[in-house]
């Protein structure tokens, strides 16, 4: 019926696309949440929500960083080895207490982002080949330093992964505290307007004497950086390190999260609202085929449609 | 009128693009063994005609003989099978494989089993290249070769096709000189063999020296046609930039007042011996506070080339820029901006406007780290600047908000002249400030310009525009082929003489004479 409506309007068409593309997403959130609430029992629980949420956690760390990466008209496909390598040095330094083992990911999340940036902003290779290089070699380094499964016992990790305030698990708490930050970055920092300048036009923005190259680096930092605080975070959850899953397709996950968000992958614009909208969109979704016990492949199937609904929302409003 | 011997005869050809009629009523004819200028200035039309005889493009109306039939390409290929081969200004062919497979590429030898037949190709493509004067290793990957040579192979692949037609889009330009003497016997040869060749360049000398007829555009229009040798250089000159003499233009007067600004003092910019390979060669220019300073020249002369050198945006090879006495480090545009050098560029669309975000955060974006404390943007400061310059140049929004993509060309260059005056620049460089802006806002840009100017900004302006040109610079410095030709001051400054130093005749005192032309 719509289809038909859609037809014969092009002008609301593209309206209708582009109203899609911004809000599509919280629509979709909305509609998840009142059917659950109709046929799902036990829906509306607090320990529902606090389960969904402790879930969806990781992927939206992951998904802010890969949203400014694409806010630049690039992608981060090592997010996921990262993490592994992250649970792997963690494993490694814990013996010398959290803080010092957390100093030492930094360090090696920032080297990974700095190859990555390195390689696209100074070298010019294209930010899907850049970063192919780390997601296979950083897990490859993640397994050389751990090669497998390690169980951890170290009760400062152990609440980092399970304590909570006032009912809010930190894990949920440090996730919201991350979106709020970079939704602050991107809207009313000198960084944040730059990053959107060079993502929309780069040749207007090397001419308008911007630091493209100093930008680019910073952003594939950033993302590594919050990669490794959900490397972190799930092996503070899990209390063992675990390179070889952890992480697993999370590249994908967190594409898909800001994808459907509203974020074009032509770069210059960036919503963190809908990123994380996003993230909880497709947790809520596995999480009600799941609870009415239709197979894990009915998932990736629902998974596709959505995403083919984004991108055809993001196609339609041609930005160029 | 046409002989029935004519390869190529082209009527009444008309293409429209969204809001631009690209060419209007284009005639072409050629014939065997002729070789066909085909010139005119930016947006003449000369690549819409191009693009349409190789099925690039499809055209809106009028037809296309080729060899006594109609055709109607809609696929490059297909004009390349029926004999209509292109060489491109950048070539096009596939750097990872060999010099004999791009010779080859589609139309390979095979052997009896229907593979490639490497032997045989390897051979033919060596005897192909040598009878072009290239001695290269045919196995290796094309892109191990020079540019020069890349383009050979390109030419000897367009020949090699059975190609009854050659076109040529600016071959020589990135030619040294020894490969444009290669390429010319080339096209000597093609002619003695009954291939008709259309050339398009715009090196005066190269037209003349391989070219028999010439056809100019300009506005989409053919505006001459005929034997070369009948229009001297100053006759094809003022043809392609439509300064017919004796033909008053309807447009009137640019708002330039035409005074000669108090220039005095220390220049503010001093760029001498600029040197980018195959672009500029040595090019120096300077200016004084207070002065307009034209840069003249055909397409391709090393205008932007020299804009773009001096603001750190093209690498240079030898040169040096000096502003206000400080030495300037080449290559980086960061550099250039905080010594004060702004530069409009001659390609606003993609080079100029961030077409997604709004005029605001347009104008702001140059200025940004000034209107930011510890990283964060003072929103109350941008603000200030923006509310100042939407005013004083009266930029036509319907709000700061909206994105800049959608504002007409003139406000859109209103807003890159605000994100630079916002920086309070010392020089100026404004390429080709006011092309494809209506005329109420370039009457803007140039009263602004003047001004500016009068407030002691050093402005360097190029335009394609003869009249803004002349009327808007104290000075003109008349580039050609890369390199500092003339420079015209004071009461010199006028069209004539322009034209003459562009042409490169020695200027002749008294009348004018100018070949009519037709249409």
């Amino acid at each position: 019926m719509t289809e038909t409506a859609l037809r014969t309007a092009p002008f609301d068409k593209t309206r209708v696309l582009a109203w899609l593309q911004s809000y599509g997403v919280y629509a979709g959130v909305a509609m998840l949440l009142i059917v659950n609430t109709v046929i799902t029992p036990h829906f509306l629980t607090a320990e529902n929500f606090r389960t969904q949420a402790v879930q969806v956690a990781p992927v939206v760390i992951v998904a802010l960083g890969m949203a400014l990466v694409i806010g630049t008209e690039g992608v981060d496909l090592s997010v996921g080895a990262v993490m592994a390598l992250a649970a792997s040095v963690t494993a490694l330094y814990l013996g010398y207490g959290l803080l010092p083992a957390l100093l030492v990911v930094a360090v090696f999340a920032a080297g990974a982002g700095l190859a990555n940036g390195a390689l696209v902003a100074f070298v010019g290779v294209q930010p899907i080949v850049a970063t192919l290089a780390l997601m296979v070699g950083g897990r490859g380094i993640a397994l050389v330093l751990l090669p497998q499964l390690q169980d951890l016992h170290n009760p400062a990790l152990a609440s980092l992964g399970s304590g909570a305030v006032a009912g809010i698990p930190y894990l949920i708490l440090i996730a919201a505290a991350l979106a709020l930050l970079i939704a602050f970055v991107v809207r009313r920092t000198t960084f944040g307007r730059q990053l959107l300048a060079i993502g929309d036009s780069r040749p207007a923005a090397q001419l308008a004497g911007l630091p493209v190259r100093r930008v680019l680096v910073v952003v594939y930092v950033v993302c590594a950086l919050l990669a490794a605080v959900a490397g972190v975070l799930a092996t503070a959850r899990l209390q063992a390190s675990d390179p070889t899953s952890l992480g697993n397709l999370m590249e994908l996950s967190a594409i898909t999260a800001v994808v459907v968000g509203g974020t074009p992958l032509t770069g210059g614009r960036i919503s963190i609202g809908g990123t994380v909208a996003g993230a909880v969109l497709i947790q809520l979704l596995t999480a009600t085929l799941i609870k009415h016990d239709l197979p894990p492949s009915w998932t990736q199937i629902a998974q596709a449609i959505v995403i083919v609904c984004a991108v055809y929302a993001a196609r339609g409003r041609g930005k160029r | 009128m046409a002989p029935p011997a004519e390869v190529l005869a082209v009527r009444g050809l008309s293409k429209t693009f969204p809001g631009v009629r690209a060419l209007d009523g284009v005639d072409l004819t050629l014939h065997p063994g002729e070789v066909h200028a085909l010139i005119g200035e930016n947006g003449a039309g000369k690549s819409t005609l191009i693009k349409v005889l190789t099925g690039v493009h499809r055209p809106d109306a009028g037809d296309i003989t080729f060899q006594g039939r109609p055709v109607a390409f809609s696929t490059p290929m297909e004009a390349q099978k029926a004999g209509i081969s292109t060489i491109y200004q950048e070539v096009n062919l596939i750097p990872l494989l060999s010099v004999a497979r791009n010779l080859f590429l589609g139309r390979e030898p095979r052997t009896r089993l229907g593979l490639l037949d490497f032997g045989r190709m390897h051979r033919e493509a060596d005897e192909a290249l040598r009878a072009h004067g290239v001695r290269v290793d045919v196995r290796q990957p094309l892109r191990t070769l020079g540019v020069g040579a890349q383009q050979m192979v390109a030419l000897a692949r367009a020949v090699a096709t059975d190609a009854r037609v050659v076109i040529m889009d600016e071959p020589t330009s990135s030619l040294e000189p020894r490969e444009v003497e290669t390429l010319f016997s080339v096209i000597r040869r093609l002619r003695e063999s009954g291939i008709a060749v259309v050339y398009v360049s715009h090196r005066l000398d190269e037209l003349y020296a391989v070219c028999e007829t010439v056809t100019v555009l300009r506005d989409g229009r053919r505006v001459h046609h005929g034997r070369l040798a009948d229009l001297d250089r100053l006759g094809l000159v003022s043809t392609m930039l439509g300064r017919d003499m004796g033909e008053v233009r309807s447009e009137g007067l640019t708002k330039f007042t035409g005074d000669h600004h108090a220039a005095a003092g220390e220049p503010v910019l001093q760029a001498t011996g600029l040197t980018v390979p195959h672009r500029l060669h040595g090019v120096s220019v300077g200016i004084r506070p207070g002065e307009v300073v034209g840069l003249g020249g055909l397409l391709g002369s090393g205008r932007t080339e020299t804009a773009k050198a001096i603001s750190g945006a093209l690498p240079l090879r030898s040169g040096d820029v000096v502003v206000a006495g400080a030495p300037l480090r080449g290559g980086s545009t960061p550099a250039a901006i905080r010594a004060g050098i702004s530069l409009l560029p001659e390609d606003r669309k993609s080079e100029g406007i961030v077409p997604g975000l709004s005029v605001r955060e347009n104008i702001a974006l140059a200025a940004l780290p000034r209107l930011s404390r510890f990283g964060l943007v003072s929103e109350a400061r941008v603000d200030a600047v923006v509310d100042t310059f939407v005013r004083r140049l009266r930029i036509k929004a319907s709000s700061p908000h909206q994105k800049v993509g959608e504002l007409s060309g003139g406000n859109q260059q209103k807003v890159l002249l605000a994100r630079w005056l916002a920086m309070n620049p010392k020089v100026l460089l404004l390429d080709e400030p006011t092309r494809g802006i209506d005329v109420g806002a370039k009457a803007e840009v140039q009263k602004l310009v003047d001004e500016l100017a009068a407030d002691g900004l050093g402005v360097l302006l190029i335009s394609s525009d003869l009249e803004e040109l002349i009327e808007g610079s104290d000075r003109v410095v008349v580039l050609k082929d890369g390199a500092v030709v003339g420079e015209l001051t004071g009461d010199d400054v006028t069209e004539d003489k322009l034209m003459r130093t562009i042409a490169g005749d020695p200027p002749a005192p008294g009348a004018v004479e100018v070949a009519a032309t037709d249409d």
